[in-house]
């Protein structure tokens, strides 16, 4: 039932994201000019703090690139390219309403490999310029992924276990009735955790503290810098609207088509994580790491055992 | 268009053929250790690519994400052990180059003269709609023994790991009576202990 | 490709793995060849299922058994040079040869 999409849809894709972070960016950066200087005084205030990321961007493309001696470029621009290179791959498979660029029968594994490749990404970002802080950044984000991967694993390993297949096409039609979030509620907090922790953002972005002076980043000046930190917001859309297809029943809607409710969706979810991430203190990993193996993925593993008994006596 | 498909699939596979064999050999000559082991991961991925052009999707994706965790910790561990991580002090750490490369073409002519001359089946049967449901239904289907004898050589694995890995074990967490209430650790965990 | 191309390519894979496998002094590195050389196999298995016998699983399982092999090796590996390093700061094949005597 999923149709095949268009070959312009893979030229239309990235930009849809671009376009898509750029917007969650300037609610983000509404909501922390409200926060730092008090609510925008009239419309032209709010517009210029929503269109803060969008000068932000501007002015690293002029800024002078930062050198630092005996980098190893080669490595370090891989790692940063890389961010939103996975970004966009694993965009590949997420649906559109019931169509997506590619519905691969195993989409669900690819979207994971591919969010893979921003563990090597962020390290090697943090390895290139040949310094101590940028570095540690590098390294915690990978606790953070030991952290992450093995709840966030069996988490979407619930809902293909609940579709009986690993095409996000089958997993959104099999939430024609029922979406996946309301039976599997483990499964979707712990997603929604590790779709901040995969973007290294919010609570999750120890690895790009400042305590670190901003870790992974600290080094990387004008695109580069661009370049990591839009990838960023690209990993953080992809992972937020890859929670639609596997647990909120994708294009599934009354009334408005399925790309709406697909667009409708990813934005609520995007909102709640933006606007969640403001309650919440930045995590160090070592104390993630207990919490997530001592009870994440016992309780993911109990929710997956209880899909799997409901699909066996379906 | 179907010619033409099948061209463009021979020549992907032929480059990432060529990519595999010459990362490969960038592992043992890069200098930087970060360097090596992200080769080794490039050959990996150009396995993991040929696996899912061979027509096992399923795999072929797995390998690719594996590989990328797998490397990315041996990252870690190479600049840990190794005296020259980064290669800014080029140093050789090798032993018996001559002998080795002499084994390594020995073998590699052996296997080529027994690739080409011995005579490889023909193709028997087709493969059928889903793979991975053919790999899934015997590693899980009806006999369960290779599934269990991975997966009981993975958890041992884990004890192993851990036994050989820590220094610390329950008397220097609990107490020589084991008695404490809180665990010594010298990291705290995030469960309030 | 044919099954042959598929194969001298495991076979290249696999001989490049065993040289340095041989003459790797770090202990890490040694098994960075190691790696290589299941890639090989894997190469290997792959095409032998694709060409020959397409219908059965076995070349796949062969694949699944040499990716945990490599998942194995690498954490215990690991965990040895760990081991090794704290106890007698020794992170080569050579010198942890030493400790026997």
């Amino acid at each position: 039932m999923p149709d095949a999409a268009p070959l312009w849809a893979a030229v239309v894709l990235p930009v849809a994201l671009v376009v898509a972070a750029v917007v969650t960016a300037g609610f983000d950066a509404v909501l922390s000019g409200s926060a730092e200087r008090g609510p925008a005084g009239g419309v032209r205030e709010a517009g210029l703090r929503a269109t803060a990321p969008l000068r932000e961007a501007l002015r690293l493309l002029v800024q002078q690139p930062r050198r630092t001696t005996a980098a190893d470029r080669l490595l370090g621009r891989l790692g940063v390219v890389l961010v939103p290179v996975a970004a966009v791959l694993a965009g590949a498979v997420l649906p559109w309403g019931f169509c997506a660029v590619s519905d691969p029968s195993v989409g669900i594994v690819w979207f994971n490999a591919m969010e893979a490749l921003a563990w090597a990404a962020v390290w090697l970002a943090g390895w290139g310029p040949n310094s101590a802080l940028s570095l540690i950044g590098g390294y915690r984000f990978l606790a953070q992924g030991l952290a992450y991967e093995l709840p966030h694993m069996f988490a979407i390993t619930t809902a293909a276990l609940g579709a009986e297949s690993l095409r996000v096409g089958d997993v959104v039609a099999a939430q024609d009735g029922l979406w996946f979030a309301v039976w599997m509620p483990a499964a979707f907090v712990v997603y929604l955790l590790s779709a901040l922790a995969m973007a290294f953002w919010g609570p999750f972005g120890h690895p790009l503290s400042r305590d670190a002076a901003g870790g992974a980043e600290a080094e990387l000046a004008g695109v580069d810098r661009l370049v990591f930190l839009g990838g960023r917001w690209l990993l953080l859309v992809v992972t937020a609207g890859f929670s639609v297809p596997l647990f909120l029943g994708g294009g599934h809607g009354p009334l408005l088509p399925g790309w709406a409710w697909t667009l409708l969706k990813t934005a609520a979810v995007l909102a709640l994580l933006v606007a969640g991430r403001r309650a919440l203190p930045v995590l160090r990993m070592e104390r993630y790491m207990e919490l997530a193996w001592m009870v994440l993925v016992p309780l993911t593993l109990l929710q997956a055992l209880f899909v799997a008994v409901v699909v066996l006596n379906r | 268009m179907r010619a033409l498909l099948n061209d463009v699939i021979f020549w992907v596979l032929a480059l990432l053929a060529l990519l595999a064999v010459a990362s490969g050999v960038m592992v043992f000559r890069f200098e930087s250790m970060a360097r090596a082991t992200y080769a080794l991961l490039t050959s990996l991925l150009c396995v993991g690519g040929e696996v899912l052009l061979l027509g096992l999707d399923y795999l072929g994706v797995v390998i690719v994400l594996m590989m990328t965790i797998e490397m990315a910790i041996m990252a870690v561990f190479m600049v840990m052990y190794m005296m020259n991580p980064a290669g800014l002090m080029p140093m050789t750490m090798v032993h018996n180059k001559q002998g080795a490369a002499a084994i390594c073409a020995v073998v590699f002519a052996v296997l080529a003269a027994g690739i080409l001359l011995a005579p490889w089946p023909s193709r028997r049967g087709r493969p059928s709609d889903d793979p991975t449901l053919d790999l899934g239904l015997s590693l899980m289907g009806p006999q369960m023994l290779t599934m269990m004898t991975l997966g009981l050589a993975l958890f041992a694995t884990i004890v192993a790991t851990v036994v050989l890995a820590t220094r610390r074990g329950r008397y220097d967490r609990f107490g020589d009576d084991l008695k404490a209430r809180r665990a010594d650790d010298p990291v705290q965990g995030g469960r309030g202990r | 490709m044919s099954l042959e191309l598929f194969l001298l390519l495991a076979a290249a894979l696999f001989c490049i793995g065993l040289f340095g496998a041989l003459t790797q002094q770090s202990i890490v590195m040694l098994m960075m060849g190691l790696e290589l050389m299941l890639g090989g196999v894997i190469v290997g298995a792959a095409a032998v299922w694709h060409y020959i016998a397409p219908a059965a699983a076995d070349g796949q399982v062969l694949v699944v058994l040499a990716v945990t092999a490599m998942a194995v090796e690498m954490a215990i590996g690991f965990a040895v040079v760990t081991a090794l390093f704290r106890a007698r700061e020794v992170d080569m094949t050579d010198m942890a040869a030493e400790l026997k005597e």
